[in-house]
Protein backbone atom coordinates (compact mmCIF):
# COMPACT_ATOMS: atom_id res chain seq x y z
CA UNK A 1 0.00 0.00 0.00
CA UNK A 2 2.25 3.44 -0.96
CA UNK A 3 0.92 6.46 1.26
CA UNK A 4 -0.40 8.59 -1.93
CA UNK A 5 -2.93 5.91 -1.89
CA UNK A 6 -4.40 8.30 1.56
CA UNK A 7 -2.86 11.48 -0.08
CA UNK A 8 -6.26 12.69 -0.87
CA UNK A 9 -9.10 12.43 2.49
CA UNK A 10 -11.33 9.12 2.78
CA UNK A 11 -14.49 11.12 2.60
CA UNK A 12 -15.03 14.61 1.97
CA UNK A 13 -18.40 16.54 1.94
CA UNK A 14 -18.12 20.22 0.84
CA UNK A 15 -21.28 22.08 1.31
CA UNK A 16 -23.49 19.40 1.29
CA UNK A 17 -27.29 19.67 1.18
CA UNK A 18 -30.05 17.16 0.28
CA UNK A 19 -33.87 17.47 0.72
CA UNK A 20 -36.43 14.31 0.28
CA UNK A 21 -39.80 15.44 -1.94
CA UNK A 22 -38.98 19.20 -1.33
CA UNK A 23 -38.01 18.68 2.87
CA UNK A 24 -34.72 19.78 3.75
CA UNK A 25 -32.52 16.69 5.53
CA UNK A 26 -29.28 18.06 4.69
CA UNK A 27 -27.82 21.31 5.06
CA UNK A 28 -24.28 22.98 4.04
CA UNK A 29 -22.74 19.73 5.73
CA UNK A 30 -18.72 19.64 5.69
CA UNK A 31 -16.96 16.70 6.60
CA UNK A 32 -13.83 14.91 6.43
CA UNK A 33 -12.64 11.56 7.14
CA UNK A 34 -8.48 10.83 7.14
CA UNK A 35 -7.27 8.06 6.64
CA UNK A 36 -7.43 6.00 9.91
CA UNK A 37 -9.63 8.02 11.58
CA UNK A 38 -12.65 5.81 13.51
CA UNK A 39 -15.61 7.96 13.15
CA UNK A 40 -19.34 8.38 14.63
CA UNK A 41 -21.76 9.33 13.54
CA UNK A 42 -24.80 9.74 15.88
CA UNK A 43 -28.20 11.78 16.03
CA UNK A 44 -31.72 11.49 15.93
CA UNK A 45 -33.67 9.15 14.13
CA UNK A 46 -34.53 11.26 11.00
CA UNK A 47 -31.62 13.61 11.30
CA UNK A 48 -29.78 12.19 8.24
CA UNK A 49 -27.07 9.97 9.39
CA UNK A 50 -28.89 7.31 6.98
CA UNK A 51 -28.46 10.21 4.07
CA UNK A 52 -25.11 10.81 4.67
CA UNK A 53 -24.30 7.16 4.18
CA UNK A 54 -25.87 7.13 1.13
CA UNK A 55 -24.19 9.81 -0.29
CA UNK A 56 -20.95 8.50 0.88
CA UNK A 57 -22.41 5.35 -0.70
CA UNK A 58 -23.30 7.11 -4.18
CA UNK A 59 -26.74 5.57 -4.16
CA UNK A 60 -27.99 9.31 -3.78
CA UNK A 61 -26.80 12.60 -5.24
CA UNK A 62 -26.30 15.99 -3.34
CA UNK A 63 -28.93 18.91 -4.05
CA UNK A 64 -25.95 20.93 -3.91
CA UNK A 65 -22.60 20.46 -2.93
CA UNK A 66 -19.88 18.02 -3.65
CA UNK A 67 -19.39 14.21 -2.70
CA UNK A 68 -15.79 12.93 -2.73
CA UNK A 69 -15.11 9.20 -1.83
CA UNK A 70 -11.15 8.26 -1.84
CA UNK A 71 -10.84 11.53 -4.64
CA UNK A 72 -13.21 10.91 -7.09
CA UNK A 73 -17.02 10.33 -7.22
CA UNK A 74 -18.07 7.36 -4.69
CA UNK A 75 -19.67 5.83 -8.13
CA UNK A 76 -15.97 5.23 -8.80
CA UNK A 77 -14.30 4.31 -6.03
CA UNK A 78 -17.24 2.81 -3.39
CA UNK A 79 -15.73 -0.72 -4.39
CA UNK A 80 -13.10 0.03 -1.66
CA UNK A 81 -15.93 0.37 0.57
CA UNK A 82 -16.59 -2.13 2.97
CA UNK A 83 -20.17 -2.13 3.76
CA UNK A 84 -21.88 -3.48 6.61
CA UNK A 85 -25.80 -2.87 6.22
CA UNK A 86 -28.81 -2.33 9.12
CA UNK A 87 -29.60 -5.53 10.28
CA UNK A 88 -33.41 -4.97 9.81
CA UNK A 89 -32.78 -4.76 6.10
CA UNK A 90 -32.23 -8.36 5.16
CA UNK A 91 -34.73 -11.35 5.00
CA UNK A 92 -33.64 -13.48 7.78
CA UNK A 93 -35.44 -16.85 6.39
CA UNK A 94 -33.57 -16.31 2.99
CA UNK A 95 -31.76 -19.64 2.01
CA UNK A 96 -28.23 -18.86 2.51
CA UNK A 97 -25.31 -20.14 4.66
CA UNK A 98 -23.03 -18.68 6.69
CA UNK A 99 -20.20 -19.07 4.04
CA UNK A 100 -22.58 -17.80 0.92
CA UNK A 101 -23.14 -14.42 2.89
CA UNK A 102 -19.45 -13.66 2.94
CA UNK A 103 -18.68 -14.56 -0.05
CA UNK A 104 -20.72 -12.38 -1.83
CA UNK A 105 -18.33 -9.54 -0.54
CA UNK A 106 -15.92 -11.04 -3.25
CA UNK A 107 -18.63 -10.57 -6.14
CA UNK A 108 -17.19 -7.88 -8.68
CA UNK A 109 -17.37 -6.93 -12.25
CA UNK A 110 -17.01 -9.43 -14.49
CA UNK A 111 -16.51 -12.24 -12.77
CA UNK A 112 -16.14 -15.60 -14.41
CA UNK A 113 -18.86 -17.70 -15.28
CA UNK A 114 -17.53 -20.66 -13.02
CA UNK A 115 -17.81 -18.70 -9.74
CA UNK A 116 -15.53 -18.01 -6.93
CA UNK A 117 -12.03 -19.02 -7.34
CA UNK A 118 -10.00 -20.32 -4.83
CA UNK A 119 -8.32 -16.96 -3.35
CA UNK A 120 -12.17 -16.09 -2.56
CA UNK A 121 -12.64 -18.60 -0.96
CA UNK A 122 -9.51 -18.51 1.33
CA UNK A 123 -10.54 -14.76 2.02
CA UNK A 124 -13.94 -15.80 3.32
CA UNK A 125 -12.11 -17.95 5.25
CA UNK A 126 -10.09 -15.93 6.28
CA UNK A 127 -12.35 -12.87 7.01
CA UNK A 128 -14.59 -15.19 8.69
CA UNK A 129 -11.74 -16.05 11.28
CA UNK A 130 -11.21 -12.28 11.96
CA UNK A 131 -14.70 -12.61 13.42
CA UNK A 132 -14.68 -15.50 15.14
CA UNK A 133 -17.52 -17.18 13.31
CA UNK A 134 -15.12 -19.98 10.73
CA UNK A 135 -16.48 -23.19 13.05
CA UNK A 136 -20.41 -21.86 12.00
CA UNK A 137 -19.43 -21.45 7.74
CA UNK A 138 -21.84 -23.90 7.13
CA UNK A 139 -24.87 -22.75 9.25
CA UNK A 140 -27.86 -21.27 7.31
CA UNK A 141 -28.78 -17.58 8.33
CA UNK A 142 -31.75 -18.13 9.68
CA UNK A 143 -30.36 -20.31 12.64
CA UNK A 144 -28.14 -17.38 13.92
CA UNK A 145 -28.38 -15.31 16.54
CA UNK A 146 -27.95 -11.28 16.39
CA UNK A 147 -24.56 -11.26 17.47
CA UNK A 148 -23.54 -13.50 15.03
CA UNK A 149 -25.83 -12.03 12.24
CA UNK A 150 -23.50 -9.03 12.78
CA UNK A 151 -20.40 -10.69 12.92
CA UNK A 152 -21.46 -12.57 9.35
CA UNK A 153 -22.70 -9.03 8.22
CA UNK A 154 -19.39 -7.58 9.54
CA UNK A 155 -17.34 -10.76 7.84
CA UNK A 156 -18.69 -9.91 4.42
CA UNK A 157 -17.98 -6.32 4.63
CA UNK A 158 -14.57 -7.25 5.29
CA UNK A 159 -13.52 -10.10 2.56
CA UNK A 160 -12.88 -7.33 -0.39
CA UNK A 161 -10.26 -5.94 1.79
CA UNK A 162 -11.72 -2.64 1.61
CA UNK A 163 -10.03 0.84 2.91
CA UNK A 164 -13.21 2.26 4.56
CA UNK A 165 -15.25 0.17 6.89
CA UNK A 166 -18.96 1.76 6.43
CA UNK A 167 -21.06 0.23 9.27
CA UNK A 168 -24.99 0.98 9.20
CA UNK A 169 -26.18 0.55 13.25
CA UNK A 170 -23.78 -2.14 14.16
CA UNK A 171 -25.12 -2.92 17.32
CA UNK A 172 -28.87 -2.59 16.98
CA UNK A 173 -30.57 -5.97 18.40
CA UNK A 174 -27.50 -7.20 19.87
CA UNK A 175 -26.86 -7.32 24.37
CA UNK A 176 -24.12 -5.18 25.81
CA UNK A 177 -20.81 -8.23 25.98
CA UNK A 178 -21.45 -8.43 22.16
CA UNK A 179 -21.16 -4.74 21.67
CA UNK A 180 -18.29 -4.58 23.90
CA UNK A 181 -16.72 -7.64 21.45
CA UNK A 182 -17.51 -6.12 18.50
CA UNK A 183 -16.37 -2.97 19.61
CA UNK A 184 -12.92 -4.20 20.03
CA UNK A 185 -12.77 -6.13 17.31
CA UNK A 186 -13.61 -2.78 15.46
CA UNK A 187 -10.66 -1.12 17.67
CA UNK A 188 -8.05 -3.41 16.12
CA UNK A 189 -9.46 -3.69 12.52
CA UNK A 190 -8.95 0.80 12.92
CA UNK A 191 -4.95 0.10 13.00
CA UNK A 192 -5.01 -0.29 9.13
CA UNK A 193 -8.55 0.69 8.33
CA UNK A 194 -10.88 3.89 8.15
CA UNK A 195 -13.93 3.64 10.05
CA UNK A 196 -17.20 4.96 9.68
CA UNK A 197 -20.47 3.96 11.93
CA UNK A 198 -23.89 5.03 11.88
CA UNK A 199 -25.92 4.90 15.15
CA UNK A 200 -28.34 6.78 16.80
CA UNK A 201 -27.48 4.65 20.28
CA UNK A 202 -25.00 7.35 21.95
CA UNK A 203 -24.31 4.99 24.54
CA UNK A 204 -22.16 3.21 21.46
CA UNK A 205 -19.68 6.42 21.88
CA UNK A 206 -17.13 4.88 23.63
CA UNK A 207 -13.64 5.25 24.22
CA UNK A 208 -12.70 3.96 20.69
CA UNK A 209 -13.93 6.41 18.45
CA UNK A 210 -11.73 9.78 17.71
CA UNK A 211 -14.32 11.20 16.41
CA UNK A 212 -17.82 12.07 16.43
CA UNK A 213 -20.05 13.82 14.33
CA UNK A 214 -23.57 14.80 15.54
CA UNK A 215 -26.12 15.08 12.55
CA UNK A 216 -29.42 16.77 13.03
CA UNK A 217 -30.15 18.33 9.44
CA UNK A 218 -26.91 20.11 10.21
CA UNK A 219 -23.58 18.59 10.97
CA UNK A 220 -21.52 19.16 14.16
CA UNK A 221 -18.32 17.24 14.45
CA UNK A 222 -16.55 16.98 17.56
CA UNK A 223 -15.32 20.57 18.43
CA UNK A 224 -18.15 22.04 17.33
CA UNK A 225 -20.23 19.76 19.43
CA UNK A 226 -18.05 21.00 22.07
CA UNK A 227 -18.84 24.45 21.80
CA UNK A 228 -21.91 23.92 21.48
CA UNK A 229 -23.08 21.29 24.09
CA UNK A 230 -25.91 22.87 25.63
CA UNK A 231 -28.15 22.43 21.98
CA UNK A 232 -26.92 18.99 21.55
CA UNK A 233 -27.66 18.08 25.20
CA UNK A 234 -31.28 19.39 24.58
CA UNK A 235 -31.51 17.13 21.42
CA UNK A 236 -29.92 14.10 23.67
CA UNK A 237 -30.37 14.98 27.18
CA UNK A 238 -27.63 13.56 29.49
CA UNK A 239 -26.18 11.47 26.89
CA UNK A 240 -24.39 14.14 25.97
CA UNK A 241 -22.37 13.41 28.89
CA UNK A 242 -21.29 10.11 27.65
CA UNK A 243 -19.18 11.62 24.86
CA UNK A 244 -17.47 13.97 27.24
CA UNK A 245 -17.04 11.35 29.86
CA UNK A 246 -14.89 8.94 27.34
CA UNK A 247 -13.52 11.18 25.21
CA UNK A 248 -9.71 12.02 25.28
CA UNK A 249 -8.07 15.22 24.87
CA UNK A 250 -5.46 15.22 22.18
CA UNK A 251 -3.49 17.83 20.11
CA UNK A 252 -5.80 20.01 22.08
CA UNK A 253 -8.74 19.66 20.27
CA UNK A 254 -11.45 17.36 22.21
CA UNK A 255 -11.66 14.42 20.28
CA UNK B 1 -53.66 -45.63 -10.21
CA UNK B 2 -52.65 -48.86 -11.48
CA UNK B 3 -55.09 -48.06 -14.46
CA UNK B 4 -52.98 -44.77 -15.10
CA UNK B 5 -49.89 -46.99 -15.56
CA UNK B 6 -51.08 -50.19 -17.40
CA UNK B 7 -52.59 -47.16 -19.86
CA UNK B 8 -49.55 -45.07 -19.69
CA UNK B 9 -47.99 -48.23 -22.28
CA UNK B 10 -50.91 -47.79 -24.43
CA UNK B 11 -51.25 -43.81 -24.81
CA UNK B 12 -48.45 -41.82 -26.18
CA UNK B 13 -51.01 -38.68 -24.77
CA UNK B 14 -49.94 -40.11 -21.22
CA UNK B 15 -46.68 -40.44 -21.83
CA UNK B 16 -46.06 -36.80 -23.42
CA UNK B 17 -47.98 -35.79 -20.65
CA UNK B 18 -45.47 -37.45 -18.06
CA UNK B 19 -42.58 -36.35 -19.98
CA UNK B 20 -44.27 -32.47 -20.06
CA UNK B 21 -44.35 -32.83 -16.21
CA UNK B 22 -40.75 -33.57 -15.81
CA UNK B 23 -39.83 -30.90 -17.90
CA UNK B 24 -41.60 -28.14 -16.96
CA UNK B 25 -40.27 -29.03 -13.46
CA UNK B 26 -36.80 -28.48 -13.62
CA UNK B 27 -37.43 -24.96 -14.43
CA UNK B 28 -40.09 -24.98 -12.43
CA UNK B 29 -37.61 -25.62 -9.47
CA UNK B 30 -35.30 -23.87 -9.98
CA UNK B 31 -37.07 -20.35 -10.65
CA UNK B 32 -39.35 -20.75 -8.51
CA UNK B 33 -36.91 -21.04 -5.53
CA UNK B 34 -35.65 -18.12 -6.50
CA UNK B 35 -39.45 -16.58 -6.26
CA UNK B 36 -40.23 -17.94 -2.59
CA UNK B 37 -36.83 -16.43 -1.79
CA UNK B 38 -36.84 -13.43 -3.06
CA UNK B 39 -40.89 -12.84 -2.03
CA UNK B 40 -42.09 -11.61 -5.38
CA UNK B 41 -45.00 -14.23 -5.83
CA UNK B 42 -47.35 -11.29 -6.30
CA UNK B 43 -45.07 -10.40 -8.99
CA UNK B 44 -45.18 -14.10 -10.60
CA UNK B 45 -49.56 -14.00 -10.58
CA UNK B 46 -49.06 -10.49 -12.46
CA UNK B 47 -47.29 -12.10 -15.49
CA UNK B 48 -49.23 -15.60 -15.18
CA UNK B 49 -52.56 -13.51 -15.70
CA UNK B 50 -50.78 -10.81 -18.01
CA UNK B 51 -50.15 -14.00 -20.19
CA UNK B 52 -53.99 -14.56 -21.32
CA UNK B 53 -53.91 -10.95 -22.90
CA UNK B 54 -51.23 -12.57 -25.38
CA UNK B 55 -53.14 -15.82 -25.64
CA UNK B 56 -56.04 -14.05 -26.56
CA UNK B 57 -54.38 -11.79 -28.97
CA UNK B 58 -52.14 -14.04 -30.63
CA UNK B 59 -55.30 -16.86 -31.14
CA UNK B 60 -57.23 -13.57 -32.87
CA UNK B 61 -54.53 -13.27 -35.18
CA UNK B 62 -54.35 -16.81 -36.49
CA UNK B 63 -58.18 -17.34 -36.91
CA UNK B 64 -59.26 -13.87 -37.89
CA UNK B 65 -56.28 -12.92 -39.95
CA UNK B 66 -54.67 -16.27 -41.23
CA UNK B 67 -51.66 -15.47 -39.62
CA UNK B 68 -50.67 -19.25 -38.70
CA UNK B 69 -47.07 -18.65 -37.69
CA UNK B 70 -48.92 -16.94 -34.88
CA UNK B 71 -49.25 -19.53 -32.20
CA UNK B 72 -50.71 -18.34 -29.07
CA UNK B 73 -47.35 -19.58 -26.80
CA UNK B 74 -45.85 -17.42 -28.77
CA UNK B 75 -48.34 -15.00 -27.65
CA UNK B 76 -47.83 -15.74 -24.31
CA UNK B 77 -44.20 -15.51 -24.23
CA UNK B 78 -44.58 -11.76 -25.22
CA UNK B 79 -47.09 -11.06 -23.13
CA UNK B 80 -45.19 -12.63 -20.31
CA UNK B 81 -41.72 -11.02 -21.18
CA UNK B 82 -43.49 -7.37 -21.75
CA UNK B 83 -45.44 -7.65 -18.59
CA UNK B 84 -42.18 -8.92 -16.57
CA UNK B 85 -39.77 -5.51 -17.54
CA UNK B 86 -42.58 -3.66 -17.12
CA UNK B 87 -43.13 -4.59 -13.43
CA UNK B 88 -39.25 -4.90 -13.26
CA UNK B 89 -38.70 -1.53 -14.10
CA UNK B 90 -41.31 -0.26 -11.92
CA UNK B 91 -40.05 -1.42 -8.92
CA UNK B 92 -36.58 -0.49 -9.70
CA UNK B 93 -37.59 2.82 -10.01
CA UNK B 94 -40.53 3.34 -8.55
CA UNK B 95 -41.13 1.31 -5.13
CA UNK B 96 -43.97 3.13 -3.60
CA UNK B 97 -45.88 2.05 -6.64
CA UNK B 98 -45.28 -0.92 -7.48
CA UNK B 99 -48.22 -2.73 -5.79
CA UNK B 100 -50.65 -0.77 -7.89
CA UNK B 101 -48.89 -1.50 -11.23
CA UNK B 102 -48.71 -5.40 -10.24
CA UNK B 103 -52.37 -5.23 -9.78
CA UNK B 104 -52.99 -3.18 -13.14
CA UNK B 105 -50.93 -5.46 -15.10
CA UNK B 106 -52.21 -8.30 -13.69
CA UNK B 107 -56.34 -7.50 -14.41
CA UNK B 108 -55.34 -5.43 -17.77
CA UNK B 109 -53.82 -8.60 -19.44
CA UNK B 110 -56.81 -10.41 -18.66
CA UNK B 111 -59.06 -7.82 -19.82
CA UNK B 112 -57.45 -7.58 -22.75
CA UNK B 113 -57.40 -11.48 -23.43
CA UNK B 114 -61.16 -11.82 -23.18
CA UNK B 115 -61.78 -9.07 -25.18
CA UNK B 116 -59.76 -10.88 -27.67
CA UNK B 117 -61.39 -14.76 -26.96
CA UNK B 118 -64.76 -12.75 -27.40
CA UNK B 119 -64.63 -11.45 -30.84
CA UNK B 120 -62.76 -14.63 -31.73
CA UNK B 121 -64.80 -16.35 -34.12
CA UNK B 122 -66.10 -19.72 -33.61
CA UNK B 123 -66.16 -21.77 -29.95
CA UNK B 124 -63.87 -21.00 -27.73
CA UNK B 125 -63.25 -24.46 -26.29
CA UNK B 126 -59.09 -22.42 -25.69
CA UNK B 127 -60.68 -19.93 -22.79
CA UNK B 128 -60.86 -23.34 -20.75
CA UNK B 129 -57.42 -24.56 -21.29
CA UNK B 130 -55.77 -21.19 -20.87
CA UNK B 131 -56.90 -20.57 -17.85
CA UNK B 132 -56.81 -24.40 -16.60
CA UNK B 133 -54.39 -25.90 -18.90
CA UNK B 134 -54.54 -29.06 -20.39
CA UNK B 135 -51.64 -31.13 -20.36
CA UNK B 136 -53.35 -34.48 -21.73
CA UNK B 137 -53.45 -32.40 -25.04
CA UNK B 138 -49.49 -31.58 -25.13
CA UNK B 139 -47.78 -32.78 -28.26
CA UNK B 140 -44.54 -33.84 -29.51
CA UNK B 141 -43.76 -30.65 -30.44
CA UNK B 142 -45.07 -28.86 -27.69
CA UNK B 143 -42.19 -30.99 -25.98
CA UNK B 144 -39.68 -30.14 -28.25
CA UNK B 145 -40.28 -26.42 -27.66
CA UNK B 146 -40.51 -26.89 -23.83
CA UNK B 147 -37.22 -28.53 -23.66
CA UNK B 148 -35.67 -26.66 -25.82
CA UNK B 149 -36.84 -22.93 -23.68
CA UNK B 150 -36.23 -25.29 -20.18
CA UNK B 151 -32.98 -25.82 -21.64
CA UNK B 152 -32.50 -21.75 -22.17
CA UNK B 153 -33.83 -20.99 -18.35
CA UNK B 154 -31.55 -23.91 -17.02
CA UNK B 155 -28.48 -22.91 -18.16
CA UNK B 156 -29.01 -19.08 -17.61
CA UNK B 157 -30.16 -19.46 -14.54
CA UNK B 158 -27.82 -21.53 -13.20
CA UNK B 159 -24.86 -19.48 -15.11
CA UNK B 160 -25.76 -16.10 -13.25
CA UNK B 161 -26.66 -18.31 -10.06
CA UNK B 162 -24.46 -16.38 -7.84
CA UNK B 163 -25.38 -13.25 -9.14
CA UNK B 164 -29.19 -14.08 -8.34
CA UNK B 165 -28.17 -14.84 -5.22
CA UNK B 166 -26.38 -11.86 -4.24
CA UNK B 167 -29.16 -9.49 -6.38
CA UNK B 168 -31.60 -11.62 -4.41
CA UNK B 169 -30.82 -11.32 -0.68
CA UNK B 170 -29.38 -8.28 -0.86
CA UNK B 171 -29.54 -6.07 -3.76
CA UNK B 172 -27.66 -2.63 -2.31
CA UNK B 173 -24.92 -4.90 -1.15
CA UNK B 174 -24.72 -6.11 -5.14
CA UNK B 175 -24.65 -2.97 -6.29
CA UNK B 176 -22.02 -1.55 -4.20
CA UNK B 177 -20.05 -4.36 -5.37
CA UNK B 178 -20.10 -2.87 -8.62
CA UNK B 179 -22.65 -5.62 -9.98
CA UNK B 180 -25.41 -4.57 -12.58
CA UNK B 181 -27.94 -5.30 -10.45
CA UNK B 182 -30.81 -3.74 -12.90
CA UNK B 183 -30.06 -5.68 -15.60
CA UNK B 184 -29.83 -9.07 -13.50
CA UNK B 185 -33.40 -8.89 -11.94
CA UNK B 186 -34.77 -7.93 -15.12
CA UNK B 187 -33.16 -10.99 -16.62
CA UNK B 188 -34.60 -13.01 -13.46
CA UNK B 189 -38.09 -11.34 -13.78
CA UNK B 190 -37.58 -12.61 -17.74
CA UNK B 191 -37.24 -16.13 -16.95
CA UNK B 192 -39.67 -16.11 -14.28
CA UNK B 193 -41.77 -15.22 -17.64
CA UNK B 194 -40.55 -17.77 -19.21
CA UNK B 195 -40.80 -20.16 -16.40
CA UNK B 196 -44.69 -19.05 -16.08
CA UNK B 197 -45.54 -19.98 -19.83
CA UNK B 198 -44.65 -23.15 -19.60
CA UNK B 199 -46.44 -23.95 -16.60
CA UNK B 200 -49.35 -22.73 -17.64
CA UNK B 201 -49.40 -25.16 -20.30
CA UNK B 202 -49.64 -27.59 -17.25
CA UNK B 203 -52.31 -26.37 -15.31
CA UNK B 204 -53.32 -23.26 -16.94
CA UNK B 205 -53.02 -19.06 -15.72
CA UNK B 206 -55.24 -19.26 -12.97
CA UNK B 207 -53.33 -22.01 -10.60
CA UNK B 208 -49.91 -21.32 -12.24
CA UNK B 209 -48.50 -19.33 -9.12
CA UNK B 210 -49.29 -22.16 -7.06
CA UNK B 211 -47.11 -24.71 -9.13
CA UNK B 212 -44.58 -22.02 -9.19
CA UNK B 213 -44.33 -21.47 -5.31
CA UNK B 214 -45.68 -24.59 -3.64
CA UNK B 215 -42.47 -27.11 -4.44
CA UNK B 216 -40.11 -24.64 -3.39
CA UNK B 217 -41.78 -23.38 -0.33
CA UNK B 218 -41.77 -27.08 -0.09
CA UNK B 219 -38.66 -27.69 -0.09
CA UNK B 220 -37.36 -24.36 2.11
CA UNK B 221 -38.04 -26.43 5.28
CA UNK B 222 -35.80 -28.98 4.52
CA UNK B 223 -32.61 -26.33 2.78
CA UNK B 224 -30.35 -24.45 3.92
CA UNK B 225 -28.77 -23.35 0.75
CA UNK B 226 -30.66 -21.41 -2.04
CA UNK B 227 -29.02 -24.47 -4.54
CA UNK B 228 -30.21 -27.85 -1.84
CA UNK B 229 -33.86 -25.76 -2.24
CA UNK B 230 -33.61 -25.60 -6.04
CA UNK B 231 -32.44 -29.45 -6.27
CA UNK B 232 -35.47 -30.21 -3.95
CA UNK B 233 -37.97 -28.03 -5.47
CA UNK B 234 -37.14 -29.64 -8.84
CA UNK B 235 -38.09 -33.23 -6.78
CA UNK B 236 -41.34 -31.80 -5.13
CA UNK B 237 -42.49 -30.68 -8.64
CA UNK B 238 -42.07 -34.18 -10.43
CA UNK B 239 -43.70 -35.29 -7.08
CA UNK B 240 -46.89 -33.14 -7.92
CA UNK B 241 -46.85 -33.54 -11.26
CA UNK B 242 -46.87 -36.48 -12.57
CA UNK B 243 -48.81 -37.51 -9.12
CA UNK B 244 -51.53 -35.54 -9.70
CA UNK B 245 -51.62 -36.55 -13.22
CA UNK B 246 -51.52 -40.07 -11.85
CA UNK B 247 -54.20 -39.67 -9.07
CA UNK B 248 -56.53 -37.52 -11.46
CA UNK B 249 -56.70 -40.08 -14.13
CA UNK B 250 -58.91 -42.93 -13.11
CA UNK B 251 -61.57 -40.52 -11.77
CA UNK B 252 -61.42 -38.57 -14.71
CA UNK B 253 -60.71 -35.40 -12.50
CA UNK B 254 -59.36 -31.99 -14.28
CA UNK B 255 -54.91 -32.98 -14.02
CA UNK B 256 -54.57 -29.25 -13.81
CA UNK B 257 -56.18 -28.61 -10.25
CA UNK B 258 -55.67 -32.17 -9.03
CA UNK B 259 -51.88 -31.58 -9.23
CA UNK B 260 -52.60 -27.81 -7.54
CA UNK B 261 -54.18 -29.86 -4.58
CA UNK B 262 -51.65 -33.12 -4.17
CA UNK B 263 -49.14 -30.05 -3.87
CA UNK B 264 -51.11 -27.59 -1.89
CA UNK B 265 -52.08 -30.97 0.79
CA UNK B 266 -48.31 -31.76 0.81
CA UNK B 267 -47.04 -27.94 1.76
CA UNK B 268 -49.58 -27.39 4.07
CA UNK B 269 -48.89 -30.75 5.89
CA UNK B 270 -45.07 -29.97 5.95
CA UNK B 271 -45.69 -26.38 7.39
CA UNK B 272 -48.32 -27.63 9.87
CA UNK B 273 -45.58 -29.91 11.12
CA UNK B 274 -42.90 -27.69 11.21
CA UNK B 275 -45.62 -24.90 13.20
CA UNK B 276 -45.77 -27.97 15.87
CA UNK B 277 -42.51 -28.57 16.39
CA UNK B 278 -42.41 -24.57 17.16
CA UNK B 279 -41.49 -23.44 13.32
CA UNK B 280 -38.46 -25.62 13.36
CA UNK B 281 -36.69 -26.78 9.78
CA UNK B 282 -36.37 -30.43 8.91
CA UNK B 283 -32.17 -30.12 7.94
CA UNK B 284 -29.47 -32.43 9.24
Amino acid sequence: MSENRYSEPVVELKHVSFAYHGTPVLEDVNLTVEHRDFLSVVGPNGGGKTTILKLILGLIKPAAGTVRLFGASPEKTRHRIGYMPQYTSLDPLFPVSVLDVVLMGRLRKGMNLWGYSKSDRLCAEEALDKVEMAHLRERPFFQLSGGQFQRVLLARALVSDPDLLLLDEPTSNVDAAIETGLYELLHRLNEKLTIILVTHDLGFVSHYVDKVACVNRRLLTHPTCEITGEMISAVYGSHVHMIRHDAKERDGVFS
Amino acid sequence: MTEFISDLARFSFLRYALLAGFLVSIACGIMGSYVVARRISYIAGAIAHSVLGGMGAARYGEVVYGLSWLHPLLGAITAALISALIIGLVSLRAREREDTVIGAVWAIGMAVGILFIFKTPGYNENLMSYLFGNILMVSREDLWLTAGLNLLILVTGLVFYRQFLAVCFDEEFALLRGLRVQAYYLLLLCLIALTIVLLVGVVGIIMVIALLTLPAATASYFSRRLWQMMGLSVVFSILFTSGGLALSYAPGLPAGATIIIFAGVVYLLVAAVSSALGGRRFIA
